[in-house]
């Protein structure tokens, strides 16, 4: 099917690849149809009727017949008219028929100007209505803090469904109603539940869905300036575009990039930096006095402090899987590479290292989204994907219809043909095995599902490789006997299995279980996959900078209690959240000087001797290694605001300051990049992850701003008149202004997506090589893990056993959220709005045994003795979680304390406060929002 | 060679004989031109009949200002209008284009027949909202967009705006 | 030939008194010029020009040498620096060193040289180092290029502007600007010397590089030519001289070819006053209403048919001089 054949389209004949359809064929090769209902992630359905063409039997066919693009299978020989009157005449038509109740609001519609439907009507040519009926309206819904529901302006394309229930695997968005009454929304007000509903915004070809973030201080998409970013909420590194004005950030929209995300992005990536903007951002450096204030400080006193610190000597320093590589390097190479600890507990540290070793020497695949998207059967070990690593859950949700497509090749349907493929399987999936602490967001789609405690899993994994290898069972539950023989069975019988593990259940076992499951599978005939998720955006950076038996936060810790550190530097990191409170207490107290640098008020922060205000990822330059090893860029996307510099500045400022002999050829961010991938083997190759900052396209840079950027004289001059020169960008090829070309270049610089006739996101296959396929710069970013084909060092140790819980003792598993358990999206009022509070999570059968209901608190620990430092949580009973598991919300303030894999005794709270009904519930919540507008 | 001497000549008589036509310039300031309501001077923004503003942050009169000299910023006012937070024009660069007054949906945005304005400060020559709202309706007396058309607001339920239908009952099943 | 000044009937002192008061006059003309010029302009292109300062606005004058005097007197950093501040001199001290020579009456002269004409040729060629000097000392590609294009533009008008000449000597047999205007009392020059007064008309113009013909600083390509660079009262110097240029020629022009002060009833001073006041309206009109040539339209106008009108012009002379003596 791959060959290609001869198509001719108004009478000139081009070479496109078979077996795609019309409508893409069209959009690769850059001519210009409409469209609404066709996606490329989601395929056709030929509803909206708009990209019709007419195509001719034979040369003699004078008179063709009107078919639609998207429907169309392109064959060899086949001949169309796009631009022929017939088939424009009929786009206009239909363009008009749906324009028939689109209110006239698009001044106060915050999809004006980079509307699909303002596209499209302007490229059919249509201008005159005709229509003097009534136009039909509808209520609105409230649908969360998130999206923003305008119904009146609803044109039935379907898309938004499509992709909510049929990509996204939603539930509480559906059409409704009949004919021309047809409603897009839920079954009654609430928030939308699924984790991906923010891609609505971009999906809706008009402004039914729109930022609810934006509303209230909206900003044009050409008014917007913006850089490419990568997101930082969790290790996926999906790229996004943040865009601003007037030194906020106003939005983050989903950059391309065929081998991560495509073309979405979770909410938590879309919402979650609007910390950036928060008004408690560090603005100035801070010295503490000894009131315990601290006073604002200027750039160069702090950078004297800090200086004059580090010559005392006896300096740690720990870095940040938060932070930038070259941030970490930087100081690393301050402190000396013993005194640095890249920012993990004990624990965290051999986990990372552990998954990192795993996939450097198991010589299997380490998938890129889009590869995870090819396996036909998946495993995953212990994971909530769609809370630890959200893209990769939506990833796996197209995994899963695998299946469908086997199915549609057999009677020689083409994967584009949506409709027709979900019809002919309707629940047949590739297979999808879940052993998990608890229930996931992924049990709709898997075949079956496991709720063990973490050790179990590790012991169902070793069971599994030990099944696969034809040796002896380790000693398991005869339950999970006949499991086993299914998933290996079926793992066995997969061509290109997928393994997903990774540190989220803060077990070493399960790891080292996958390790030896995904080896054992690789020796058998086929292509195994394994991708491991760690905790943060740099996490598996950080354990390529440090070797395996770096310090860790608690060796730093015993080093300061014994008296050998002076200064310590903390770069990015809250340390409260590393490990136990009173650990770090006791550490910082044994240190003269601790120096944070950072961008958010943490506990850190409050407990530092001075602080240096950083930039966020949106704000500076860096690279970030995500977790299948891909090291991306991300360049700032306005210039940090007051005093704040980004951490490398003031690492390299300092570093200078002292004279450091490293420093010396160290003038540009590219030359701290260079310098790390000369010093650091494994990250020899991230000086490629984007161009340098003397790259230029056709000899300039590419421009930060669209071209119609309104405001430049007139956006400052209430503070003067004379407008200063824009500000100038050294470190990056580009630059603060509408000046440049943004066309063709490398993927890793692409700040916007902008045709002519496109200004919508659709634009975005006019950058594409061909429709879905990688930008006609390239990818972004570059795959740092080679797998050597090494075996294993040694077989890595299963120490795990079938945990018993003693009477009244309950093993600490961390629940991750989505929303509230990644530490700088849970600042963002959204975000945090929909995280809720703290809670535990335990079965009902342990509820009755502690003579608890959904909704009581129960004291957690020993000791409370004193109640008002006994920490006490709401409970919430979930039949689904494994017995003698409690289940914490990670991450959130009140369990920074709770240590996973501990066990604790539960009692209940008999003074606890039932809370209220929750004014966001899901159903039927919150009326405000939904009245007016 | 001749030709063009009589051409000469004919442009030197021409023109002496300018001696005697009357001179076209308008002596101002102590003469005062007829300028049309419509002229391109001074720009403000305008009410709506009922006394709100009409300015609805749309931005379009910003992006198609040929010199940038329009920012502003968008908000939403508590009965769910958009309206600008601040709207700020720099006249020091502006050219009385008027490319904002066509652009402008709303009609808020009106050039109006003053020209005097004259600064020894460039800073003053940046106005402000406040500076530039004037109470009336400048020269449409009767447009008010949202009757017309727009989001429902206080006072303006769905289906109220001009060839609206009252909202769809979804659960209805009749045709 | 032996140069010979002759004798005027005044003394020493009053020839320096009257000396110093053609000086000032001159200057003082060129000023009012400026003024005069702009109305006239303003008329004929039916608007008023500087009306607002004093009667007819008159004080325009003061007003823009009370700026000229208070401005900035900068000299670039990358210009030659002696050269610069030469350029501007040279021209005012040609041009009135050129006045010495015109009898505004019988009695009221500086000096009467037998070689009065090739003088003022001389002192008029003079001028053309300032606007040359000038363009090259500034350092600037504009200048550069308006002073090339005065030099090849007074070099080639020079040649037919004193051979235009040649017929008036002719026919008077004297250099000598007295003996010319006496020997017009019967015709002016004006009329049997028609094709010489109008090389000589085009020339002059030419010379004193005015409208038509003032490409060495023709504003639409060269932003203002060869005096690009300058400003404050150096630039007043040269503007100076180029109306100074202007009145020269005029005086010239009617000394030749007007019979100088001759005429009825009226002092002769004041009949010479009248004409040069003429022939200046006469050069102020042609900038209101000839454009401004091409560089290579004025050089062929130059070469390819003043010269051989010139010499037709000197034969035709020759031919009826000679038969009229025969």
């Amino acid at each position: 099917m791959a060959d290609r054949v001869t198509i001719h389209i108004d009478g000139k004949a081009y070479q496109v690849k078979s077996g795609e359809n019309l409508l893409q064929t069209c959009l690769s090769l850059g001519l210009d149809l409409p469209y609404f209902c066709w996606h490329p992630a989601m395929g056709s359905v030929g509803a909206c009727r708009q990209c019709a063409l007419v195509q001719y039997q034979n040369e003699e066919d004078q008179h063709g017949r009107i078919v639609m693009g998207c429907m169309t299978p392109v064959t060899d020989g086949a001949i169309f008219s796009l631009q022929g009157d017939k088939a424009s005449e009929f786009r206009e038509t239909i363009v008009e028929s749906l324009m028939l109740n689109h209110p006239h609001d698009c001044p106060v519609c915050a999809e004006g100007g980079e509307c699909h439907l303002q596209d499209m009507t302007v490229m059919t040519g249509h201008r005159d209505r005709h229509y003097r009926g009534l136009k039909n309206t509808h209520r609105n819904q409230y649908l969360g803090p998130l999206i923003h529901h305008e119904m009146n302006r609803c044109i039935t394309c379907y898309r938004c469904t499509r992709f909510y229930r049929d990509y996204a695997g939603g539930t509480d968005l559906a059409a409704m109603a009949a004919h021309d009454h047809v409603y897009f929304g839920r079954h009654q007000e609430g928030v939308l539940e699924n984790e991906f509903s923010g891609n609505l915004v971009e999906v809706c070809p008009t402004g039914v869905f729109t930022d609810k973030s934006l509303v209230n201080e909206y900003t044009r998409k050409w008014d917007l300036q913006s850089a490419p970013s990568v997101c930082t909420g969790c290790a996926v590194g999906c790229n996004t575009l943040p865009g601003e004005r007037y030194g906020k950030l106003k939005r983050v929209h989903n950059r391309y990039n065929t081998e991560v995300n495509g073309y979405f992005i979770c909410d938590r990536g879309r919402y979650g930096p609007s910390y950036v903007n928060l008004p408690e951002r560090l603005d100035y450096a801070g010295l503490r006095q000894p009131d315990g204030l601290y006073n604002a400080i200027d750039q160069s006193q702090a950078l004297q402090y800090l200086t004059e610190a580090c010559q005392k000597g006896h300096v740690a320093g720990i870095g940040s899987p938060r932070a930038s590589v070259e941030s970490n390097f930087l100081l690393r190479t301050l402190v000396g590479a013993d005194n640095f600890s890249s920012g993990f507990s004990n624990k965290e540290h051999d986990l990372v290292n552990l998954a990192l070793s795993i996939q450097q020497q198991s010589h299997v695949l380490i998938p890129s989204v889009k590869q995870i998207e090819t396996a036909d059967a998946v495993l995953i070990l212990g994971e909530d994907i769609t809370n630890t690593a959200p893209r990769i859950a939506l990833a796996l949700r197209q995994t899963v219809r695998n299946k469908a497509y086997e199915l549609g090749t057999e009677i020689g349907l083409e994967h584009w043909q949506d409709a027709a493929i979900r019809n002919l399987a309707q629940d047949q999936r590739s297979p999808l095995f879940i052993a998990a602490v608890a229930d996931t967001r992924l049990d709709d789609v898997a075949q079956q599902i496991l709720h063990m405690a973490p050790d179990d899993i590790a012991l169902f994994a070793d069971a599994l490789a030990c099944y696969i290898a034809n040796e002896k069972l380790p000693d398991i539950n005869e339950n999970l006997i006949s499991s086993v023989e299914t998933i290996a069975k079926t793992l066995l019988q997969a061509k290109r299995p997928l393994i997903v593990s990774g540190t989220s259940c803060y077990n070493a076992s399960v790891i080292s279980a996958t390790g030896k499951l995904i080896e054992k599978l690789n020796s058998e005939n086929c292509e195994p996959m394994l991708s491991m998720i760690v905790p943060e955006a740099n996490s598996l950076g950080q354990a390529m900078l440090t070797t395996r038996d770096a310090p860790t936060i608690d060796t730093l810790a015993a080093l300061a209690i014994a008296g050998k550190i002076n200064t310590l530097i903390v770069l990015e990191n809250d340390l409260y959240r590393r490990c136990h409170s009173s650990s770090i207490d006791n550490m910082l107290e044994h240190i003269d000087n601790v120096i944070v640098i950072d961008y958010v008020d943490t506990a850190t922060t409050s407990a530092s001797s001075l602080v240096l205000p950083s930039a966020t990822a949106i704000e500076s330059e860096g690279t970030l290694i995500s977790m299948e090893g891909r090291a991306q860029r991300h360049f700032p996307v306005f210039e940090p605001k007051a005093e704040r510099l980004a951490s490398w500045q003031w690492l390299l400022h300092c570093m200078k300051a002292l004279g450091r002999a490293e420093t010396e050829h160290i003038h540009y961010f590219d030359d701290v990049t260079r310098a790390c991938a000369a010093n650091i083997s494994s990250l020899e190759h991230i000086v490629n992850a984007a161009p340098s900052h003397l790259y230029r396209n056709h000899g300039v840079k590419i421009p930060r701003q669209p071209h119609r950027y309104s405001g430049r004289t007139a956006m400052r001059a209430n503070i003067s008149v004379h407008e200063p020169k824009q500000p100038v960008d050294q470190e990056s090829a580009l630059a603060y202004t509408m000046e440049g070309l943004n066309q063709s270049q490398p993927g890793a610089l692409l700040p916007y997506v902008w045709s002519p006739g496109w200004n919508s996101n659709q634009s975005l296959h006019k950058f594409q090589s061909e429709v879905s396929g990688p930008l006609k710069g390239g990818t972004a970013g570059v795959r740092l893990i080679k797998t050597d084909h090494q075996l294993l060092d040694s077989e890595p140790a299963i120490k795990s056993k079938k945990i018993t819980p003693a009477d009244g003792q309950w093993l600490l598993v961390p629940r991750h959220k989505i929303f509230g358990s990644d530490e700088l999206s849970a600042l963002s009022p959204a975000i945090a709005e929909l995280a809720g509070h703290a809670y535990i999570e335990i079965n009902p059968a342990d509820a009755q045994s502690l003579n608890v209901n959904e909704g009581d608190g129960v004291f957690i620990g020993d000791d409370h003795t004193n109640d008002s430092h006994q920490l006490s949580l709401e409970v919430h009973i979930n039949s689904n979680i494994a017995e003698g598991c409690a289940g914490f919300s990670f991450g959130f303030n009140d369990t920074l304390n709770l240590i996973p894999g501990e066990f604790v005794s539960l009692t209940k709270n008999p003074n606890w406060q039932r809370r209220q009904a929750d004014t966001i519930a899901t159903d039927g919540g919150g009326s405000n929002g939904g009245s007016y507008g | 060679m001749l030709n063009s001497l009589r051409s000469q000549l004919t442009t030197l008589w021409t023109i002496l004989q300018h001696s005697f036509t009357k001179s076209e310039t308008v002596e101002y300031p102590e003469q005062k031109p007829y300028l049309a309501p419509r002229y391109r001077g001074r720009i403000v923004l305008t009410k709506d009949p009922d006394g709100e503003e009409r300015c609805v942050a749309c931005n379009l009169c910003a992006v198609a200002c040929p010199v940038d000299c329009i920012a502003l910023q968008q908000g939403v006012k508590e009965d769910g209008r958009w309206y600008p937070q601040f709207f700020r024009i720099n006249f020091s660069r502006c050219i009385m284009c008027g490319m904002c007054e066509e652009a402008c949906p709303t009609n808020a945005i009106q050039l109006t027949p003053d020209f005097e304005m004259c600064e020894y400060d460039r800073q003053n020559m940046v106005y402000e909202k406040e500076h530039l709202q004037i109470e009336g309706t400048g020269k449409y007396h009767d447009y008010n967009f949202y009757r017309v058309s727009g989001l429902a607001i206080k006072g303006k339920d769905k289906g109220q705006a001009q060839n609206e239908a009252q909202p769809i009952d979804v659960k209805s099943l009749l045709p | 030939m032996e140069v010979v000044m002759a004798e005027s009937g005044m003394s020493v002192f009053a020839t320096i008194g009257f000396g110093l008061f053609i000086l000032l006059a001159a200057v003082g003309g060129a000023a009012v010029l400026t003024w005069f010029e702009r109305r006239l302009l303003g008329i004929w292109q039916d608007r008023y020009g500087p009306n607002r300062l004093g009667p007819f606005g008159i004080l325009q004058v003061a007003a823009d040498m009370l700026k000229l005097l208070t401005k900035h007197d900068w000299i670039p950093p990358f210009a030659d620096r002696m050269v610069f501040i030469f350029a501007p001199t040279a021209i005012v001290v040609a041009m009135m060193m050129g006045f010495t020579v015109v009898p505004f009456s019988p009695d009221l002269y500086i000096i009467d040289l037998n070689i009065g004409l090739l003088f003022f040729l001389a002192m008029t060629s003079l001028a053309v180092y300032s606007v040359l000097l000038g363009g090259l000392a500034s350092n600037n590609k504009y200048a550069l290029l308006g002073g090339l294009r005065s030099a090849a533009q007074m070099i080639s008008y020079e040649v037919f502007m004193g051979l235009s000449l040649m017929g008036v000597v002719m026919l008077t047999g004297s250099f000598s600007m007295r003996d010319i205007v006496e020997a017009q009392r019967d015709m002016w020059n004006c009329i049997p010397q028609f094709l010489g007064l109008y090389v000589f008309l085009i020339a002059g113009i030419a010379e004193s590089h005015r409208l038509p013909f003032d490409l060495p600083e023709a504003e639409h390509e060269l932003t203002a030519g060869f005096h690009t660079e300058y400003g404050g009262m150096k630039f007043a110097m040269l503007m100076l001289g180029e109306y100074l240029g202007l009145i020269l020629i005029s005086c010239m022009m009617v000394t030749l070819f007007f019979g100088g002060w001759l005429g009825p009833w009226l002092p002769p001073v004041v009949w010479f006053v009248i004409k040069v006041f003429i022939v200046i309206c006469f050069f102020i009109l042609l900038r209101a209403a000839i454009p401004r040539p091409r560089y290579d339209q004025l050089m062929t106008l130059g070469w390819k048919f003043m010269l051989p009108l010139t010499l037709v012009n000197l034969l035709g002379t020759g031919v009826i001089v000679l038969w009229m003596e025969g």
